[in-house]
């Protein structure tokens, strides 16, 4: 047997290898300027971990009197996230048909919409608070118009997507057979979609508890508000007793919701 | 009575759909549309209910020009005119009796509609009509638990409960076997003698053509290239409509195993 005139070394060819190179030191050097440029170093969270220990310690053992004054805020997210997402199902409807191609044909009229739509789903749910708030004013009512507009961002978008996709052969006979447009919409469309959008209102639901926690932090109304009073005054005790609560109801919504949807598509 | 005059209809992209088109249909008569793919069956028959607009001349439907209804008028129009399709176009998710109860739709008020509230009549029509063909035990089933031929058996019920005074077939039966094709066409057959629909179905088996058809219409490019009693159609005269020899796959055949 004579030998072989060459034996590969590597697995990848040069090229790549060299390429490989260049990005992995590219984004080690896009880290290090990164982490100077705004002074924070990953190995601060070391160097500091003892305040980390020390300030974990002051938050047990919970509050568990605090409770007491947790309710009615919890009832209250719960509340605002109920109003906000039933009037986002409501008002993304129309909505959705109207960012749906196949349903609006008028070329125009859909391009508005999709600009409109893609336009407030780039405001983050945050800034949207603290656009109200300054408008509206602090409390639960600022904070439930900026879950909706927040939640129409994202149902819109989904249900117009799924729109999209129906058999469109089911509404061309509705029309033959002398059916107007809501009829053809109602017989034809939504038999097809209402699974979906059933299960989508509920994923915006279990998000809009979520977010309005958040907002809360920013003075639109609910448990969020709680945390952030709490914080202030440095008594961390009730901070852990309302995270907790917010922690167990999540959990319950997301499941209860969870199975709902299981059960739909 | 349906009359072409002087029908044309060029599609936007400049294609000729129909080419001065000029044909009366009688009142009762069933009549079946013969020609090879693309050559303008469909859109034929689709501009009697206006799914598509011609571009020139007149269509008269039961003493009215057509072209220029819209809005009301054209859903009066439609009303008239059922339609029945290749893929059934029923609403998969749906029951069978929702299915063909929104054959109604264009007699029923929008609000009413949206609640379901039909006339007890209405429903006695939708469940008579399933019972013509035979389809009444699946009532309540989805409309996607029924094969091929069924579903089109409850297409037609729909279209019954249209009380239409013409039915128009695209293709009914491509997508189906052969002895389920003959079921089909014999029922809209017996629905077109019972009731005196007028019905025009496009089909390209020349051997269902020869049966089922009192009168034949060949197309070709857009125009019509014969026109006779199906009594008097050869092979020959379909060799003539095709522009060439007669194959296998233009004969759906199958009777007999049924
Ligand atoms: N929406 C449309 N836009 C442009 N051209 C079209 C359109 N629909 C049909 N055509 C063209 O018009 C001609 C006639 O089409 P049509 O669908 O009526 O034929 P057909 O006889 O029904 O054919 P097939 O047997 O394949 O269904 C074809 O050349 C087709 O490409
Ligand atoms: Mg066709």
């Amino acid at each position: 047997m004579n030998k072989p005139d060459f034996v590969p070394s590597s697995l990848y060819p040069a090229k790549t290898k060299r390429t490989l190179t260049l990005s992995f030191i590219a984004v080690l050097g896009f880290y290090l300027i990164s982490s100077i440029t705004t002074e924070s170093f990953i190995i601060n969270f070391f160097l500091k971990i003892g305040n980390i220990t020390e300030l974990v310690g002051r938050f047990f053992p919970p509050d568990w009197s605090y409770i007491t004054v947790i309710y009615p805020k919890l009832f209250e997210t719960i509340h605002m996230a109920v109003i906000a997402t039933t009037v986002a199902v409501i008002i993304s409807i129309p909505f959705s048909l109207l960012a749906a191609n196949n349903i609006t044909t008028n070329k125009w009229l859909y391009n508005v919409m999709r600009f409109i739509l893609n336009i407030i789903r780039t405001i983050p749910d945050i800034v949207l608070a603290v656009v109200f708030v300054a408008l509206f004013g602090i409390g639960a009512f600022s904070g439930i118009i900026a879950l909706i507009v927040f939640a129409i961002g994202i149902l819109v978008k989904l249900m117009s997507e799924i729109i999209e996709a129906i058999d469109m052969s089911p509404s061309e006979a509705i029309k033959a057979s002398g059916g107007n447009t809501i009829q053809t919409i109602w017989y034809a469309v939504v038999p097809q979609i209402l699974p979906q959008f059933i299960s989508f209102s509920l994923y915006v639901f279990e998000i809009n508890i979520r977010a309005s926690v958040v907002l809360g932090l920013v003075g639109a109304g609910g448990i969020g508000q709680l945390i952030n009073q709490r914080i202030n005054f440095l008594d961390y005790q009730a901070v852990s007793t309302t995270v907790l609560v917010i922690f167990a109801v999540v959990v319950v919504i997301d499941w209860i919701s969870g199975k709902l949807r299981e059960g739909l598509v | 009575m349906i009359e072409f005059k002087n029908l044309s209809l060029t599609y936007p992209n400049g294609t000729k759909g129909l080419k001065n088109i000029n044909i009366k249909i009688n009142e009762g008569e069933f009549v079946v549309i013969v020609g090879l793919s693309g050559a303008g069956k469909s859109t034929f028959i689709r501009s009697i209910n206006r799914l598509v607009t011609p571009t020139e001349g007149e269509l008269v439907v039961d003493g009215e020009n057509i072209l220029n209804h819209n809005g009301k008028s054209l859903r009066e129009l439609r009303k008239k005119v059922g339609m029945i399709f290749q893929s059934y176009n029923l609403v998969k998710r749906s029951t069978v009796l929702k299915n063909v109860i929104s054959g109604r739709l264009g007699y029923t008020g929008t609000l009413k509609s949206i609640f379901n509230m039909f006339p007890k009549e209405d429903m006695e029509l939708a469940y008579e009509n399933l019972k013509r063909v035979n389809i009444e035990e699946k009532l309540y089933n989805r409309a996607d638990e029924l094969s091929g031929g069924q579903q089109q058996r409850v297409s037609i019920a729909r279209v019954l409960t249209q009380k239409p005074k013409v039915i128009l077939a695209d293709e009914p039966v491509a997508s189906l076997d052969p002895p389920t094709s003959h079921q089909v066409m014999k029922y809209l057959k017996q629905i077109n003698q019972e009731d005196n629909i007028t019905t025009i179905v496009n089909l390209h088996f020349i051997d269902m053509a020869m049966e089922y058809a009192d009168r034949i219409i060949g197309m070709r490019a857009g125009e019509v290239v014969y026109d006779g009693p199906a009594s008097e159609v050869t092979e020959q005269t379909f060799e003539e409509i095709y522009g060439r020899a007669i194959r296998e796959e233009d004969m759906r055949g199958g009777e007999e195993n049924e």
